[in-house]
C-alpha cells in the first residue's frame, strides 16, 4: 500500500503534471497552427479590446442576458468554477506538499474553509447531474462522456473529503485521492474538459468578430 | 402548443436521395471537414460541454415547445457531431435529414452566439452541414434553383439583362410622371454611390426601385446603377454553401462599382445582401472588410435625416413597431441608426421586445425562405414566438428593412392573424417627405 502511494504521488504525479502542462501547450500549438494554416483571417479579426470586452462580460456574474435568465446555473457555475480552481491551489496540504518537494509556498485556506469549498464543488457537480437527468433539453445533449466527465471532476474531491475526515480507509482514500486527481489533470487537455484551455480563446475570436467587425454586443 | 406538420417533399432532395452514394458522402465530408474547416470547427466541437444553455435563444425551439432537437446544440448533435463520430460514414438519409436541419431549421441568424459561455457560433456549423450537402448534391430545390440562377445569370431571379435595364427604364418613366427630370443614371462613370439591389426587386417589387429613385433624386444624390450583370448583391450560392458561386457573383458586384469608379455602395434594405458583401462574399475573396465602402440603406436614410437632406412634410401618425433583421443589426451594427431613422419618420413608435442584438428572427432569413413552398408551413409553425412578440406591441404597423424578413412576417402574421400592416423604411420615407415641385 505504501509503496502504491508512493508511486502515485512520485513519478505517476511527475507524468499528470508533465502530460496536463505539455497537453495543453500541444492543443493551443495545435490551434494556432491550424487557424495559421486554415483561417488566417481570425488574426486579422483577433482585436485585444473586444476580445478582453467580451470576456470581461462573461466573467462578470450576471452581466449577460442569458446569465439574467437563468439565475440558478449563473450562480452554480461560477461558485462551482471558482471553488474547483481555489481548493486545490490553495489547500494547506498541497501547499505543505510543494514546500516540502520544492521550497515554495504561499498563502493556504483555512481548512474549514476549504472543506466548505470542496462539499461545493461536489454540490455543484451533483447539480450538473440533476440537470442533465431532468432537464429535457440538457438530457438530449448528453451522452455517456458527460456522465464520465462529471466523475473525473467529482472524483479528487469526494476522495479528497473523505481522506480529510478520516472515513473509510484512509491510506486507500489517499491513493484514490492523488489517483484521480491525476486523472483529472490529464484529462483536461483531451476531452472537453478542454473548454478551460479553448474558451479564452473561443470568447476572445467572438468578441472580436461581434465587437470589431459587426458592430454589436455578444452578451 | 405548436400545431402539427405535415410530411414534406421536396423533389430534389428525393431525386439526390436515390443516386447519393455513401463513397461521395465520405469524400465531401473529409474535404470539409479536414481540408476546408479548421480552429474554428476544431475548437467548437471540442469546447461544447452540452449545457443547453444555447437553446432558449432559438426561435425555432422555443416556437416548438421546447423540443430539445430544435435548440441549437440539438441541431448541431443530429448533424455535424453525427459526421464526426462517424468519421464520415453516414448515410444518404441522414445527409438528407442534415440538409433539412440546417437548411430549414436554422436561419443562420447568430442568435444563440450571444447565450453560449463560450459564444460557439452554431450559424458557422450549420453553414459547413450546409456546405458538405451541397458537396453531395443535396440541397433543397427551390433554392438550388435560386444558386443556380446566379451562376448562370448574376442575378437570384433569372432576370435577363435586357429585362433589367428595362425594367429601370420602365420606373424611371413611371416615376418622371410625378417628377418631370427624374433619372435613373445608368453606368454613370464616377458616381458618388452605386446603387445595387437584390434580384427580387426587378422581378416583382420594382415600385421599391420606384421609392429609391425618388428618394436620390429628391435629395439630388449623385448616383448611378450598373446596367450590366454585378447590378444585384443578393447572393443565395452564400446560403447553400456554394461558396465558389458566392465568389463569382460577390466579384462581379465590387468590379462593377469598380469600373463604375463608384466611391461607395449603397444597397437596398436587404439583410442576407448585406452579410454576403460585407462579412462572407468579401471574406472568401481573401477582403478583410469590402473593398468599396457599402452603406446599407438604414445608414444611408440615417445620413439623409441627420444632415437634413431629406425633409419629412408630416411624420408617419399610425402607432410603428420595428423588426431588427439579424444580418445588420446583429451583422452590422445598425440598432441605434434604425432607431434614429424610426423616431424621424413616425411619430408614435414602440419597441418589441426583446429588442436590437436580441430580437427573435424572421424565420424566413438565411435561405430558409428560398427553400420554397415545401417548406412553408413548417417555417410558420416554427416561429408562433415571433407572432407573439409582434401581436404584443400593439402597433399596427411594423416596419422591417430587409427583404427576407418582410416576406417571412408577412407569412407569419398572416397564418397568425397579428393584423399589422408589414413596411419597409423606404415606403414611410416615399409616403411622408417633402416632394419637390409640391
Amino acid at each position: 500500500m505504501h509503496t502504491l502511494y508512493n508511486f502515485v504521488s512520485g513519478p505517476l504525479a511527475w507524468i499528470a503534471f508533465l502530460v496536463f502542462i505539455g497537453g495543453c501547450f500541444y492543443k493551443l500549438y495545435n490551434l494556432i497552427t491550424l487557424t495559421q494554416q486554415k483561417e488566417s483571417f481570425i488574426f486579422s479579426i483577433m482585436s485585444v479590446k473586444y476580445g478582453l470586452r467580451s470576456i470581461g462580460h462573461w466573467l462578470t456574474p450576471f452581466a449577460t442576458v442569458n446569465m439574467k435568465n437563468n439565475p440558478v446555473m449563473t450562480v452554480v457555475t461560477f461558485v462551482f468554477h471558482l471553488s474547483l480552481f481555489i481548493t486545490p491551489i490553495f489547500l494547506l496540504a498541497h501547499v505543505i506538499l510543494w514546500d516540502e518537494s520544492f521550497n515554495i509556498s504561499w498563502w493556504s485556506l483555512p481548512e474549514q474553509i476549504a472543506d466548505i469549498l470542496t462539499v461545493v464543488v461536489i454540490a455543484g457537480c451533483c447539480y450538473f447531474l440533476y440537470r442533465r437527468l431532468t432537464d429535457p433539453t440538457v438530457k438530449y445533449l448528453t451522452s455517456i462522456s458527460d456522465f464520465i466527465l462529471l466523475g473525473i471532476v467529482a472524483a479528487p474531491f469526494l476522495t479528497g473529503f473523505l481522506a480529510y475526515h478520516q472515513l473509510f480507509d484512509y491510506q486507500l482514500m489517499m491513493i484514490l485521492h492523488v489517483l484521480s486527481g491525476e486523472i483529472m489533470l490529464v484529462a483536461i487537455p483531451f476531452t472537453r474538459l478542454s473548454h478551460m484551455i479553448y474558451s479564452p480563446f473561443t470568447r476572445a475570436y467572438i468578441g472580436s468578430e461581434f465587437g470589431g467587425v459587426r458592430h454589436a454586443k455578444d452578451w | 402548443m405548436s400545431e402539427p406538420e405535415k410530411a414534406i417533399t421536396d423533389d430534389n432532395l428525393e431525386r439526390c436521395l436515390a443516386g447519393l452514394t455513401k463513397e461521395r458522402i465520405k469524400k465531401a465530408i473529409d474535404q470539409v471537414l479536414t481540408k476546408e474547416s479548421g480552429a474554428r470547427l476544431k475548437a467548437y466541437v471540442e469546447t461544447c460541454v452540452h449545457c443547453g444553455l444555447c437553446a432558449d435563444a432559438c426561435h425555432v425551439y422555443l416556437s416548438k415547445d421546447k423540443n430539445p432537437i430544435y435548440s441549437p446544440a440539438g441541431k448541431v448533435k443530429r448533424t455535424i457531431w453525427e459526421m464526426i463520430r462517424k468519421n464520415g460514414n453516414v448515410s444518404p438519409e441522414f445527409i438528407k435529414e442534415a440538409s433539412i436541419i440546417a437548411s430549414t431549421e436554422c436561419n443562420a441568424c447568430k442568435r444563440c452566439v450571444m447565450y453560449c459561455p463560450f459564444g460557439i457560433d452554431v450559424a458557422y456549423l450549420m453553414l459547413t452541414v450546409r456546405r458538405i450537402c451541397h458537396l453531395c448534391g443535396m440541397t433543397p430545390m427551390y433554392i438550388q434553383d435560386t444558386a443556380h440562377s446566379h451562376a448562370v445569370t448574376m442575378n437570384q431571379m433569372w432576370v435577363k439583362d435586357d429585362e433589367w435595364v428595362d425594367t429601370l427604364q420602365w420606373q424611371e418613366e413611371e416615376a418622371q410622371a410625378e417628377m418631370s427630370n427624374l433619372r435613373i443614371p445608368l453606368d454613370k462613370e464616377g458616381s458618388e454611390i452605386m446603387y445595387s439591389v437584390i434580384g427580387p426587386e426587378p422581378k416583382f417589387q420594382a415600385y421599391l426601385i420606384y421609392n429609391m429613385a425618388y428618394i436620390f433624386n429628391a435629395v439630388k444624390a449623385d448616383w448611378t446603377m450598373p446596367s450590366t450583370p454585378g447590378w444585384d448583391n443578393s447572393d443565395m450560392a452564400m446560403y447553400t454553401g456554394d461558396n465558389e458561386i458566392m465568389g463569382r457573383v460577390k466579384r462581379e458586384h465590387f468590379e462593377t462599382a469598380e469600373r463604375l469608379k463608384v466611391k461607395r455602395i449603397v444597397m437596398g434594405e436587404c439583410g442576407h445582401a448585406f452579410r454576403s458583401v460585407y462579412d462572407m462574399g468579401n471574406r472568401w475573396l481573401g477582403w478583410k472588410m469590402p473593398p468599396i465602402p457599402i452603406v446599407h440603406a438604414i445608414d444611408y436614410y440615417y445620413e439623409l435625416l441627420k444632415t437634413g437632406k431629406l425633409k419629412i412634410k408630416e411624420k408617419f401618425k399610425k402607432k410603428v413597431t420595428l423588426h431588427d433583421p439579424c444580418n445588420v443589426i446583429r451583422g452590422g451594427g445598425l440598432a441605434e441608426k434604425s432607431r434614429y431613422v424610426a423616431n424621424a419618420l413616425c411619430e408614435n413608435f414602440v419597441e418589441m421586445t426583446p429588442n436590437r442584438e436580441h430580437n427573435f428572427c424572421c424565420n424566413a432569413g438565411g435561405g430558409v425562405i428560398n427553400c420554397g413552398p415545401p417548406f412553408k408551413t413548417k417555417r410558420v409553425l416554427s416561429n408562433r414566438i415571433k407572432a407573439e412578440q409582434m401581436k404584443a406591441t400593439g402597433a399596427e404597423v411594423l416596419i422591417s428593412p430587409c427583404h427576407n424578413c418582410h416576406s417571412g412576417l408577412e407569412d407569419i402574421n398572416h397564418h397568425y392573424k397579428c393584423g399589422l400592416e408589414i413596411k419597409f423604411f423606404s415606403e414611410i420615407i416615399y409616403e411622408i417627405m417633402e416632394k419637390p415641385g409640391e
